[in-house]
């Protein structure tokens, strides 16, 4: 099983550095951003994120809308939302808006590892599929392909 | 101490109400008796006063005619006979007869009498024979003025009477005629007049002697009293004035000159009596003031007493809600600065959480540090995580109870909702000994709240109702039941402790928790108030020390 690429999003910049520094102990591979636009700029140069950890109350631009912007720019990515307290109800809407889950902070190390492994988990499966589709296309057009060849000897 | 106080104000207001309210139709209902009766009281006794006055003038007139027609009638006589005719006492008789079958027997007798005083002939029931007049005032005064009506004296005969004479002046000599009146006759013109009890007329001459019969009432005799009744200019031909006799009782006095002066009539009544009738209209204005007065001030005393005691009730409920105001202001400012802290709390707890889950990764992997110490850090930043997910804990509940509404709303069986809360208690409840019991009305209308939401409520108030209770058990009891057809009411009854008094006001303050540090939050009924605030009800608490504690939650119906 290859190694899972983590990006995590929060302005609370002393917490995803030790959140990343545990993850990294524990063979994953962590990004940090510090804001919404600055998640964005990285996956735009990082095509290999495969689980973004996305804190719901940021400034500037807030968890939603940069859940928004990457389930439409990278719609493989898996997004969880990590959200500090009452903002359950924007952790719901974020669910609404195709991310795959969503924490309350505080949370143990366990239970965000076991999200996020579920969360490649279906990413991969999603690229399989994906992958799946385009070898059948690949082998219906090849299989046509022949056809048109046998046609015409 | 308060209490006497506020008994003390109203009693004063009810005091001034009620003063007022008396002063106030009493004042007026006074004055306009007061100037009725005075009114009536002038006249009525002007009235009182014309009649007596028309009365007496009246009798006057009959007695003043009486008195000269008498005279007319003896010179008539005197006109008609001469005095050789009537010398002769057949012929006196005769007309004597004549003159009482005439004039109904008011002569008594007649008698001829000569210049000198000397009764020549008599007819009539007494033997006079030759009586000598000389000496007697009437005598003297017919002879100087012609003719006399005499004052009432005892004379010859001994009995009191009057006469009328005429002298006739004739050749040889004047000689006089003279007739005796029927003294009682003429007293009836004058008794007539009796009206009342005191009220009668007398006669009087110039020396205050009674010209008529004296009755059995006491007659002022003091000439002095009657002087000016005399003197009266002849203007006014009947006097009235009112005065207190000798033993103090107010006389009304009518007095009318008779016989050109010589005489006076005199009618005198209490004066008590000639305005009976007006005392009377006093008197039951008086009785009816009384019982007006009486019936005001019964009415008044009812009246400000259910004024005040409206008052009272809505200064009661003005208080009640006060406070209910004041509570559910607290309760949301302690509510949104709870929030505020846990937002600004929870955030750091999770770096401290973080940062201990990290210490405790390198801990793992060190191999330098020695077993020991390693499982004292261990244990340590075991704590800095329990004591994390603690704070976690209370900023979670913190918010539940500062949030905004999020629940979606149902219609709800509340009694079903109770039943599956009951379930789920039931098992905490058998190891505690405990026995819920459940009385649940089956007509209770549909609710619209959040489920969840009023579980949570019926929870926290069952556990609160085990923890309240005895290591030996209890019962709890939850009821519900739709009152007036307005009103959900569900309660929790436990028989446990029961909260102190002191406690009851601050029961639902977030915080506020008698269980030892660590074992309870104190956020449990501030979240029970703020849900069921939300949701338009109302909770409330009766305890009873050592009988039990009953939570009562309200939900108002709507049409």
């Amino acid at each position: 099983m290859s190694i899972t690429n983590i990006l995590l999003v929060d302005d609370e910049i002393s917490f995803i550095e030790t959140m990343a520094k545990r993850l990294n102990k524990r063979e994953f591979n962590v990004s940090i951003a510090s804001g919404g636009q600055e998640a964005l700029d990285f996956l735009a140069n990082q095509m290999t994120i495969d689980v973004v950890v996305l804190d719901v109350k940021m400034p500037g631009m807030d968890g939603i809308a940069t859940l928004q912007a990457i389930r439409q720019k990278y719609p493989l990515i898996q997004v969880i939302m990590l959200t500090g307290h009452a903002t359950v109800d924007s952790a719901i809407e974020g669910m609404k808006n195709g991310a795959f889950d969503y924490l309350m902070k505080p949370c143990a190390i366990e239970i965000l590892i076991s999200k996020v492994n579920e969360a490649f988990r279906a990413k991969q499966q999603h690229e399989e599929k994906i992958r799946n589709a385009r070898i059948n296309e690949i082998g219906q057009s090849f299989e046509s392909a022949r056809d048109i060849i046998n046609s015409l000897t | 101490m308060d209490n006497n106080q506020t008994t003390k104000h109203y009693r004063g207001l009810e005091r001034k109400i009620r003063d007022s309210i008396i002063m106030m139709s009493f004042i007026p209902m006074v004055l306009i008796l007061s100037m009725i009766l005075y009114q009536f009281y002038f006249s009525y006794q002007k009235k009182v006063y014309a009649h007596l006055e028309e009365l007496i003038l009246k009798h006057k007139q009959t007695i003043d005619s009486f008195l000269i027609e008498k005279l007319a009638d003896i010179r008539f006589l005197s006109n008609t006979c001469g005095i050789m005719e009537l010398s002769d006492e057949t012929i006196l008789q005769s007309r004597l007869v004549s003159f009482q079958t005439d004039y109904d027997n008011v002569f008594v007798d007649i008698g001829v009498v000569d210049a000198n005083g000397v009764q020549i002939a008599y007819a009539g029931p007494f033997k006079l024979g030759k009586a000598a007049y000389t000496n007697a005032d009437w005598f003297q005064k017919v002879k100087n003025e012609g003719f006399v009506i005499s004052d009432v004296f005892l004379g010859l005969r001994g009995l009191p009477h009057f006469i009328v004479a005429v002298k006739v002046s004739s050749e040889p000599g004047a000689w006089i005629i003279r007739a005796t009146i029927d003294f009682v006759k003429f007293n009836t013109l004058v008794h007539n007049i009796h009206i009342g009890e005191t009220g009668f007329a007398f006669i009087l001459n110039k020396n205050g002697e009674c010209q008529t019969q004296s009755m059995t009432q006491d007659i002022e005799r003091q000439m002095a009293f009657y002087h000016n009744g005399f003197n009266r200019l002849p203007d006014k031909q009947v006097n009235i004035f009112q005065k207190k006799n000798a033993s103090g009782v107010d006389y009304i006095y009518v007095t009318a000159l008779l016989k050109n002066g010589d005489w006076m009539l005199v009618y005198q009544q209490q004066t008590s009596d000639a305005l009976s009738k007006l005392h009377h209209a006093i008197k039951l204005t008086v009785i009816m003031l009384i019982l007006c007065a009486v019936i005001v001030i019964v009415l008044t005393y009812r009246i400000s007493k259910r004024i005040v005691h409206l008052i009272q009730r809505s200064d009661h409920e003005k208080q009640q809600m006060n406070l209910k105001v004041v509570e559910t202001g607290k309760l949301a400012s302690v509510g949104q600065l709870a929030s505020g802290v846990a937002h600004e709390i929870n955030n750091p707890v999770a770096i401290m959480v973080e940062e201990a889950g990290w210490m405790m990764d390198l801990l793992e992997d060190d191999i330098l540090i020695n077993n020991e110490s390693k499982d004292e850090f261990k244990r340590a930043l075991d704590q800095i995580r329990t004591q994390g997910n603690r704070c976690k804990q209370i900023t979670h509940k913190l918010l539940s109870f500062a949030r905004k509404s999020d629940a979606v709303m149902e219609d709800v069986h509340i009694n079903s909702l109770i039943e599956e809360v009951v379930n789920l208690t039931a098992q905490r409840a058998k190891y505690s000994k405990i026995q819920i019991d459940m009385k649940l009305k089956p007509n209770i209308p549909l609710l619209k709240l959040s489920p969840s939401e009023m579980q949570q409520v019926l929870l926290n108030l069952i556990n609160n109702a085990l923890d309240a209770m005895d290591k030996d058990g209890g019962i709890i009891t939850i009821s519900s039941r739709f009152t007036n057809n307005t009103l959900i009411e569900i309660d929790v009854q436990d028989n446990g402790q029961g909260i102190p008094e002191s406690n009851i006001a601050h029961i639902f303050d977030p915080f506020f928790t008698t269980k030892p540090v660590g074992k309870g939050t104190g956020l449990g009924l501030s979240i029970c108030y703020g849900i069921i605030q939300k949701m338009g009800g109302e909770i409330e608490v009766q305890s009873v020390l050592n009988k039990g504690t009953c939570f009562r939650i309200k939900f108002p119906v709507k049409k």
